[in-house]
């Protein structure tokens, strides 16, 4: 009963994603209500989160399911990034005329596999949590179906991302081979850290989770993926899985396979290197939006697993600030992408952003803030980010990866700029509509400002972090 | 005295900045007496902060510690005898700056001055942050309104000029951070107060030396980096140009006093033939460079990697007279080439045109003008009398006192300065008044007159008179060159000077 009693988010999000399935079918254009409720249900799950003491750990089911602080921030980052994508999209989906109840719930669904994921302590468990949002973004992706590229996009991802979990569930089969256990603690305590099946199972895990994460050499799938997909379902992409694939990460590296830090190092770092290289250099040459972000996030990732290659509690800390404030950078420049309409139709291509700075001040300043902190230029947020993860790579001297990581910051800052003056230097075009939604114009507000301002109270986001302490 | 001054100088620009933008008219003057009022409140401060400054002592003063980044980096302001100067360089120019907006800046000049405001803000902030992590702040974020003004109100290869501008001075900042970082490990802190104290190990001086240097080499901007410079200066508004030449390149001048000799002296003393070398190479490359020039804009832009070649040799030097002679030198080319800029602007209002060949024979048109541009043209070349006299002269002094053959090749790079001054000079305002769209210009009128003379006369002055700058600078220098050569006596290898 004690275990019921945790696990109650997950619960309360599996019953309300079938009460909202009942209610869909049996109530008629019911998809403005779902919609809204579904986002009512993400909060209040948040809520229950929140209610729990957050620095306690433990662990239930066979010690399977692990609710520590580390999966409680993660989850509520998952959900509150859910429950933005979903608010702020209304409006796309109406005019992509997409507004269809199984868009919420199906998101709702891939929340429920993630937080399984970001807990579980078990191979199994993960693997299951895992399918469950696969599934749904698979379906999420193709979701505008009349359109040739999102089913394009749908069925590229299903292909290459049942690639990836085939190999992911070979890998667990090695590990359980070897060690006789799918439990990770198990795992960490009994294993033969010499043996060469162990580490081949762990590459071939770390390969599929690098496909989740979109790192090189396993991102093929995530430009045409984010291009195809509806823009609502992009930046769900680009942010929402990442969080929940970066703890399973944290806790597959740093819990059962600590000892073999040796083994799995080099290759966190060489994923770490080839997504901030190829990121910035592969995001020059890019005319659609979407697909700049696909590549921005690749390398973004890069960072995120600089922090995690470090082996320390303060590299994983480093590496969930990076991630916390790249889904904030996120929001903000997706709530610009939505501002980007004019009669009912979406623009999505860097040569529309054209003295955007003549027509739209205001958005246009948000804009270039939130790409600035992208680029990682201080005092903005992202500028932090990087330090962050900077510090504790350098504490461990690993001064090469310091160096490439910031020199590819230059050369990503090149593409980021391209931008800005498309906006600022160039000639204008018409208007856009200014007919926003009010969660829009919040949630472009709040972005802008949490990014502005976030060097005047610098330490409170560490603080929180800095509760979450794994080896 | 607890009140935050230093804070609020830096603080009362960006305030400006921030009435403005919520402000609603976009291109009234309302706005521009807003920014000129706050800049003009903010020299006031900071003079009424050098009189209250103690020359008498080397310690910081007026410090502020507050805790930032918890257990890292405490937000620490303060300024010595070195720093003060530079804030004043900063709080005078700006407001010049934005009278002269009157002529230059016809679109969106509200954005503009908000764009200098807080540039202003940044500079001011990092010629007084005493911690190696707000320096760095300060440092890269006033990369944001520069590449704006650029790009915004630049010239008509702005694109290009912004972006080589933005591009260069990251590449070379981003080592910068990580030696920044490698210190905070290696010493346990970035206070700089701290590091003063504790002193960096000499095993890894070398390459932090050398990646501060990559920094500040490309600021300054010493020869084989400077090339951003000439791009950014053409094509940049002339306030643009001003802030640039006159304040953002002694950022680099002053790193380079505070940082490198100050926190790695022995791998300072191993580097000085480097130092040396490059600077050379700037004045007299340079100088011959901008001997051959068409462009005004482009030539004084030259003669700016030129002289700031002569600053970094006087820094090198390490003795009193050639850093005193550095820190004047770079004081009063801040203010002759803000002048000199502002010099070209004024017929650029009114010919549209940079180019040399477009002029001549000013002096008939414009008698006020020449005069001043005649004023700052030998205060550039260092005639004895200006501002230019004193730094020059005192860095040849330190120069001869430590290499010889140093001091023989910079003193050529003295005379090719008359030479492309003077040359400049003559084609522009003597000769015969060939093009006759020339006749009807007018001469100077108030405002620009105002600007010229407020820059003319403390040029004048501190070269009749260069006490009150050298009684400022002198013990902190002084104590700098000790601990200097104190750290060098007790880490460094058996070099003696």
């Amino acid at each position: 009963m004690n275990n019921l009693n945790l696990i109650s988010p997950e619960i309360f999000i599996s019953l309300s994603i079938m009460f909202l399935l009942i209610l869909g079918v049996f109530k008629k254009n019911s998809s403005s209500l779902i919609h809204n409720l579904s986002i009512g249900f993400l909060l209040i799950t948040a809520i229950l989160i929140l209610n729990k003491p957050f620095d306690s750990i433990a662990t239930l089911f066979g010690d399977s399911y692990v609710i520590d602080s580390l999966s409680s921030l993660m989850k509520i980052l998952t959900i509150v990034g859910g429950a933005f994508v979903l608010s702020i999209s209304t409006k796309y989906l109406k005019i992509s005329k997409i507004f269809l109840i199984e868009y919420p719930i199906l998101i709702l669904c891939s929340i429920l596999g993630m937080m399984v994921m970001i807990s579980s302590n078990d191979l199994m468990v993960f693997y299951i949590g895992l399918e469950l949002q696969s599934l749904a973004l698979y379906v999420l992706a193709s979701f505008n179906r009349d359109q040739l590229k999102s089913s394009e996009s749908g069925l590229k991802y299903f292909v290459l991302s049942a690639l990836s979990s085939g190999l992911l569930l070979y890998g667990c089969s090695l590990i359980y081979g070897f060690s006789g256990s799918t439990n990770f603690n198990i795992i960490g305590n009994s294993m033969d850290s010499t043996h060469y099946g162990l580490t081949f199972g762990i590459v071939f895990i770390l390969v599929g989770l690098a496909f989740k994460i979109s790192a090189v050499p396993f991102h093929m799938w995530a430009p045409d993926v984010y291009e195809g997909s509806p823009t609502s379902v992009t930046l769900f992409f680009a942010v929402v899985p990442k969080i929940a694939a970066l703890t399973v990460f944290i806790r597959f590296l740093y819990v059962p396979f600590f000892n073999m830090i040796d083994q799995w190092q080099p290759i966190i770092i060489f994923l770490s290197i080839a997504s901030m290289i190829f990121g910035a250099v592969a995001a020059i040459g890019q005319k659609n939006l979407k697909r700049l972000v696909a590549y921005s996030s690749i390398g973004h990732i890069g960072y995120a697993l600089a922090g995690l290659s470090v082996g320390t509690n303060e590299g994983i800390q480093s590496s969930i600030v990076y991630i916390f404030i790249y889904m904030i950078m996120n929001l903000g420049l997706f709530s610009c992408l939505f501002m980007m309409k004019r009669n009912d139709q979406y623009f999505e291509t860097i040569d529309d952003l054209s003295g955007l700075s003549k027509n739209h001040p205001v958005l246009s300043l948000s804009l270039l803030i939130i790409l600035f902190s992208l680029a990682g230029i201080p005092p903005l947020a992202g500028f932090f980010a990087k330090f962050y993860v900077f510090m504790s790579v350098i504490e461990q001297s690993m001064y090469f990866l310091a160096i490439v990581g910031l020199l590819s910051t230059v050369i990503a800052a090149f593409y980021y700029l391209r931008i800005i003056k498309v906006i600022y230097f160039d000639e204008k075009r018409e208007k856009y509509d200014t007919d926003h939604s009010v969660w829009l114009k919040i949630s472009l507000t709040l972005s802008t400002l949490l990014i502005l301002l976030y060097f005047i109270f610098p330490s409170k986001l560490v603080e929180i972090v800095s509760s979450i302490n794994i080896i | 005295m607890n009140f935050p001054i230093l804070s609020s100088l830096i603080l009362l620009p960006t305030i400006g900045a921030l009435f403005l933008l919520f402000s609603k008219d976009k291109n009234s003057n309302t706005g521009k007496y807003v920014a000129l009022f706050t800049s003009f409140v903010n020299f006031l401060i900071s003079v009424y902060l050098w009189y209250l400054f103690d020359p008498s002592t080397s310690t910081f003063q007026f410090v502020e510690n507050k805790e930032w980044l918890k257990g890292f980096v405490n937000y620490k302001v303060g300024i010595d005898g070195i720093s003060i100067l530079f804030i004043i360089l900063t709080t005078l120019i700006t407001p010049l700056c934005i009278i002269s907006v009157n002529n230059t800046i016809k679109v969106k000049l509200r954005d503009f001055l908000i764009a200098i405001l807080v540039m202003e803000s940044l500079m001011i902030g990092v010629f007084c942050s005493l911690d190696l992590v707000v320096f760095y702040l300060f440092f890269e974020a006033g990369l944001i309104p520069m590449f704006l003004i650029i790009g915004i109100w630049g010239g008509e290869r702005r694109v290009y000029s912004a972006f080589k501008f933005f591009l260069y001075t990251l590449l070379g900042s981003v080592l910068m951070l990580v030696a920044i970082i490698s210190i905070y490990w290696i010493a346990g802190t970035t206070d700089i107060v701290q590091l003063y104290e504790l002193g960096i190990d000499t095993k890894y001086q070398n390459l932090l030396w050398l990646a501060f240097f990559s920094s500040f080499a490309v600021k300054t901007p010493m020869w084989p980096v400077h090339t951003w410079l000439p791009d950014a200066h053409v094509e940049a508004p002339t306030a643009g140009s001003v802030l640039l030449a006159a304040i953002l390149l002694k950022m680099a001048g002053y790193g380079f006093i505070r940082f490198s000799l100050g926190l790695f002296p022995v791998a300072s003393e191993l580097f000085t033939p480097l130092v040396y070398a490059l600077s050379l190479i700037a004045i007299i490359y340079a100088s011959l460079v901008a001997l051959m020039q068409e462009d005004m804009k482009k030539l004084i832009a030259y003669s700016s990697v030129a002289h700031m070649g002569f600053v970094t040799l006087g820094i090198f030097t390490i003795t009193q007279q050639g850093i005193e002679g550095s820190i004047i030198q770079m004081i009063s080319h801040g203010l002759v080439s803000a002048a000199l800029f502002l010099c070209v602007g004024v017929v650029y209002d009114r010919m549209h045109s940079r180019l040399i060949k477009t002029y001549g024979g000013l002096v008939s048109v414009m008698p006020k003008y020449s005069i001043l541009f005649m004023l700052f043209t030998l205060a550039a070349l260092g005639l004895p009398g200006t501002s230019g006299f004193i730094g020059e002269f005192l860095i040849l002094m330190g120069a001869f006192k430590d290499n010889f053959l140093v001091a023989v090749i910079a003193s050529f790079g003295v005379i090719f300065g008359a030479a492309y001054m003077l040359w400049l000079y003559r084609r522009v305002v003597f000769g015969n008044l060939v093009n006759k769209d020339l006749l009807k210009i007018p001469d100077l009128d108030n405002s620009e007159k105002f600007i010229l003379w407020s820059l003319a006369i403390p040029v004048l002055f501190f070269g009749f008179y260069p006490e009150p700058l050298i009684n400022t600078i002198e013990v902190s220098v002084n104590d700098l060159i000790e601990m200097y050569n104190f750290n060098l006596n007790m880490f460094g290898p058996e070099v003696q000077k």
